[in-house]
């Protein structure tokens, strides 16, 4: 990592990197993944809460459908790959940003979104699909729970999509300073972050729901 | 910048510390296990090649494995010094997700078991 | 669906007079008090060095400004039950009618504690931490900014139900199916929801900023034992934020989907299950309290070692206790619910966790103790809340520690006993920790320090007060009395509820002397100036500055060699009568002030009263509004702006020079 410009302030003679409080305050290619990374954090209790109300309520269907009824496997398989091809993608991304090559970033992070917008296609129709057969989330307490959780995630990843847009714009108009950059390394954060909820989600709700 | 300086210094979560090739390395190997690891679930899901009921709890062992791939690989969570204070973090956050989870999954069945009707019926009157 | 959603005149509530009244007297004062601070010229000064501030300081001013505002208001209702309590017994009905004797302690709850308690701790711990840490700001101070403005946003929406619509009659935690569209179709419990959803994400940006600040950014030297309690107390609180609260926005989302779009989380039909509301409502309320109360020790020990002259006892035990603290509070929340049916092992497992925790909280009482224990002890104001803390607080948490006891909570679970052990541990633990901080760190801030006597006087009527407002409550709640009562039908009660509501009226002449004694010690300033900055001759960092500080905090970050850096360094200098040699200064880089916070605010209000009203169009206006506001924040290229060093070296010198001759008063006195 860089010990690029110090942070806030710091005009102290010593060094300026940290490992423990002994030589002053953190430089903010520091500071700020680490804040990013807490609120991440956050965001995986809040999942583990939904993940929580969906345990709970997961037999809940109040006579209608159930988990083995409406879920096609093949369909998450595919959302799956999607979802981690394009994480692997976001790596990619970061270490042509780190060396600036503006083009190679650029066509990364647009197959980032590309997959991440597959993804989110399929999810879409998915819910789409079983609202039309009924299975809305106002059929029952699980279906609720269902959407909830689902739908939470998905909302996460269209939030990043955004987010990604608004990056690559960013990158595209100023060029790949030090604030821009870490602006990046937070959304890779975020966005393996996404993933890593998905495996949760594909585990829990979609394999271990249909087993027979 | 000296290699010693670049090892004392406390590294951002999720960013990759090595030259170009290990970083790529890096990501190619984690998605090559996260693929691997992938694979085995659903097909764990969809053979009966564990035992029955021990399927639900290889699915989230598997489960759990890959999250460590992405730690790992993508997120260049490791277990060095300057790494610390982002094992830490992740360590609190994983304690709480998990008292959150299995507190509430614990408390909301005997909730559920002593709501005073037998199983049978309770499904029932959840499905009426 | 009409333009402005359910949004009708009806909603004014021009047929109730208290409401009205109410809502009159407030917008005129506010109004009043806008054209004042206009005719005095002040709105570009407010605007520019409060509005728009991202310093730590400044934030933290506001904060507790917010907080000591929203007291008023939920005093106001508290004052409102008691007068009820006290009238409506047997025959009489009072003069508040179920309808609205509802949403009044609806809303005393939640306004104290999301918009009193919460704001005032975070208000303490955003002004004290970075000078406690030797450091110039947080870690992200324009977020820091936003922080705040959110909380006002929910402060006014909630403030906005009085006179637009109603506000919830289900309590503070509005448990389904109470509060489900079925049984709560009105606007209440929508407002409830939303104002604390906008104001829950301020409160989680600040634990990030906080714990990315006491873990990253200290002053060189300061390793993590030699950081003061208070920043200790801080981080774990702060810890405890970023996991609690997600629980908590969960809660509320859900109960948002049932009300808005039909869900059936909660409901009683659909299989929905309201149980699961208890439990993950409370697996946030229980840290909450935790949340408010570890500061508070903080603040506590801060003072009983400055007002001992002597160094806190048992400072690693205090970390200990604080980090434990922090982790059990996470393993309790089923008391809050013993008795809703988890059967005896369940119960058995959190109750012995429950009062497993108060062993910690006693080991912080004995080393609080211990640390007076051979001092020169200073009665002082702050030490007087200090010693009335020590002996309210442990007997609210003995009763603690009884309602833990699955068997004996089956008789008193939400009955006035319980009301008057959290009341207990509220006021003595979290206000008393407040007024003691308010009057500590006054001067720091302002320049001045308060009127003593004044302040002593506030303190008795707090401490009286308190104890005769709610002793009664615990014999009431003995004899079966439940929370929440509209009427009373044993006429034997009323004595008990007369002395309540005189309690009451004491501590409401506490915060009217409250405010005496500030306007009082304004006009009296110059007889009580702070002129070297440390006025308490205290033990941490903060007090190494003028008072009040400069912008930056301090010319050159100070070196940390050992635990009580300023004391030590203090000792020095008086010994060898001399500062130590005078550093290199630098141009400083402090971040610009930005509108980002408040216009964020601006349209989150807005998004946030269009959902509540169902005026859609709005909603998404407000929405895309926060989103392009963000993106223009993010576009910008100027973050900081440079003080030249002139200016730094010259208010270093100022500082140098006062302290000089402080020095010499000192040693020429020894």
């Amino acid at each position: 990592m860089t010990t690029e410009a110090a942070t806030i302030g710091l005009t102290h003679g010593g060094s300026e990197d940290t490992g423990l409080g002994h030589r002053g305050p953190e430089s903010k290619s520091i500071v700020v993944p680490y804040g990013f990374w807490l609120f991440v954090l956050s965001d995986m209790v809040l999942f583990s809460a939904l993940f929580a109300t969906y345990a709970t309520l997961v037999h809940a269907t109040d006579g209608g459908p159930t988990t083995n009824q409406l879920f096609d496997r093949n369909l998450v398989a595919i959302e799956t790959i999607a979802l981690l091809v394009s994480s692997f993608i976001c790596g990619l991304a970061i270490i042509a940003a780190k060396r600036s090559s503006m083009l190679w970033t650029q066509v990364w992070l647009l197959l980032t979104g590309l997959l991440g917008a597959v993804f989110l296609f399929i999810e879409l129709y998915e819910f789409a699909k079983m609202i039309a057969e009924g299975a809305g989330p106002q059929r029952s307490a699980f279906l609720s729970a269902f959407f909830t959780l689902v739908g939470c995630h998905g909302a996460h990843v269209t939030a990043g999509l955004l987010w990604l847009g608004t990056m690559m714009a960013q990158i595209w108009a100023k060029g790949f300073r030090q604030h821009i950059l870490r602006r990046l390394l937070c959304f890779s954060i975020f966005w393996h972050a996404l993933d890593i909820i998905w495996v949760a989600i594909f585990t829990i709700v979609y394999l271990i729901g249909t087993l027979p | 910048m000296t290699e010693d300086e670049t090892d004392l210094i406390d590294v951002a979560p999720g960013a990759p510390h090595n030259n170009i090739m290990s970083e790529v390395v890096s990501y190619v190997v984690g998605l090559g296990l996260a693929l691997l690891l992938t694979g085995i679930s659903f097909w764990v899901a969809s053979t009966s090649v564990l035992w029955g009921p021990g399927i639900a709890t290889g699915l989230i062992v598997l489960a759990i494995a890959q999250m460590g791939v992405h730690l790992v690989f993508f997120l260049h969570i490791t277990s060095g010094p300057d790494n610390t204070n982002n094992v830490l973090a992740l360590a609190f956050g994983v304690l709480i997700v998990f008292l959150v989870m299995i507190g509430t999954i614990w408390i909301m069945s005997h909730m559920n078991a002593n709501m005073g009707v037998s199983p049978e019926l309770m499904n029932l009157q959840m499905q009426h | 669906m009409t333009l402005f959603g359910r949004l009708t005149w009806g909603a004014i509530p021009f047929h109730d007079p208290i409401p009205l009244i109410t809502s009159m007297v407030m917008l005129l004062a506010i109004a009043a008090i806008a054209v004042w601070v206009w005719r005095k010229g002040w709105w570009p000064y407010l605007w520019n060095e409060y509005i728009m501030s991202t310093d730590h300081k400044r934030i933290g001013i506001m904060y507790i400004v917010l907080g000591l505002l929203m007291l008023v208001r939920g005093f106001a209702d508290a004052i409102m039950m008691r007068a009820q309590q006290s009238l409506a017994i047997g025959a009489s009905q009072g003069y508040l009618p179920p309808e609205h004797y509802n949403q009044i302690f609806s809303a005393h709850g939640t306004i104290m504690i999301f918009f009193v308690a919460m704001p005032l701790v975070i208000g303490f711990m955003n002004f004290v931490v970075p000078l406690q840490l030797g450091v110039r700001d947080v870690a992200f101070p324009t977020m820091n900014n936003v922080s705040f403005w959110l909380t006002a946003s929910g402060a006014l929406l909630i403030n906005l139900s009085l006179f637009i619509g109603e506000f919830a009659r289900t309590g503070w935690l509005a448990f389904p199916p109470l509060s489900e569209t079925e049984f709560s179709p009105g606007v209440g419990v929508d407002y409830y929801l939303v104002a604390l959803q906008i104001s829950g994400v301020g409160t989680v940006l600040t634990a990030v900023n906080f714990v990315t600040t006491i873990l990253k950014i200290r002053a060189p030297g300061m390793s993590y034992l030699r950081m003061p309690v208070f920043c200790w107390t801080s981080l774990a609180a702060n810890l405890l934020i970023l996991a609690a609260f997600p629980v908590l926005t969960v809660s509320l989302a859900l109960l948002m989907l049932d009300r808005y779009l039909g869900f059936h989380f909660f409901t009683n039909d659909g299989g929905g299950n309201s149980m699961l509301y208890m439990n993950l409502i409370w697996v946030w309320g229980h840290p909450e309290v935790y949340i408010l109360i570890l500061p508070a020790f903080g603040i506590y020990s801060e003072v009983a070692a400055t007002f001992s002259g002597k160094p806190l006892f048992g400072y690693r035990s205090m970390v200990f206790a604080t980090l434990a603290i922090c982790i059990i509070s996470f393993c309790v929340w089923l008391h809050h619910f013993f008795t809703m049916g988890a059967g005896a092992d369940v119960n058995a497992v959190f109750g012995i966790a429950s009062m497993i925790i108060g062993i910690p909280t006693g080991v912080k009482i004995y080393n609080w103790l211990f640390t007076m224990y051979g001092g020169r002890v200073r009665f002082n104001v702050p030490m007087y809340y200090l010693i009335g803390f020590m002996l309210t607080f442990v007997i609210g948490g003995l009763t603690g520690v009884l309602l833990a006891i699955p068997p004996v909570d089956f008789v008193v679970h939400n009955t006035l006993f319980l009301v008057a052990h959290f009341h207990q541990v509220i006021i003595g633990g979290v206000v008393f920790a407040i007024m003691a901080g308010y009057t500590y760190w006054f001067p720091k801030a302002f320049g001045f320090t308060l009127d003593e006597r004044l302040g002593k006087a506030v303190f008795w009527c707090w401490f009286i007060g308190f104890h005769l407002a709610f002793m009664p409550l615990y014999v009431l709640g003995f004899w079966g009395g439940t929370r929440r009562l509209q009427h009373i039908s044993d006429p034997t009660w009323a004595p008990w509820l007369h002395v309540a509501f005189l309690g009451a009226a004491i501590i409401g002449l506490g915060i009217v002397l409250t405010v005496v004694q500030l306007l009082y010690s304004i006009r009296t300033r110059d007889q009580r100036r702070d002129v070297t900055g440390d006025p308490w001759d205290g033990r941490t960092l903060e007090w190494l500055t003028l008072s009040p500080p400069p912008h930056y905090n301090f010319a050159v970050l100070p070196d940390v060699h050992g635990e009580e850096a300023y004391w030590t360094r203090k000792q020095t200098a008086i010994k060898q009568d001399q500062l130590i040699a005078e550093p290199d200064y630098q141009p400083i880089e402090m971040p610009v002030n930005t509108p980002t916070g408040v216009i964020v605010a601006f349209f989150a209000s807005l998004c946030g009263f269009a959902i509540i009203w169902h005026i859609w169009w709005l909603a998404i206006l407000g929405l895309i509004g926060a989103f392009a506001i963000f993106v223009w924040y993010a576009w910008r290229d100027d973050h900081e702006h440079i003080i030249p060093v002139d200016e730094v070296r010259a208010n270093a010198r100022e500082r140098r020079r006062i302290r000089m001759e402080h020095l010499h008063t000192l040693s020429q006195s020894t």
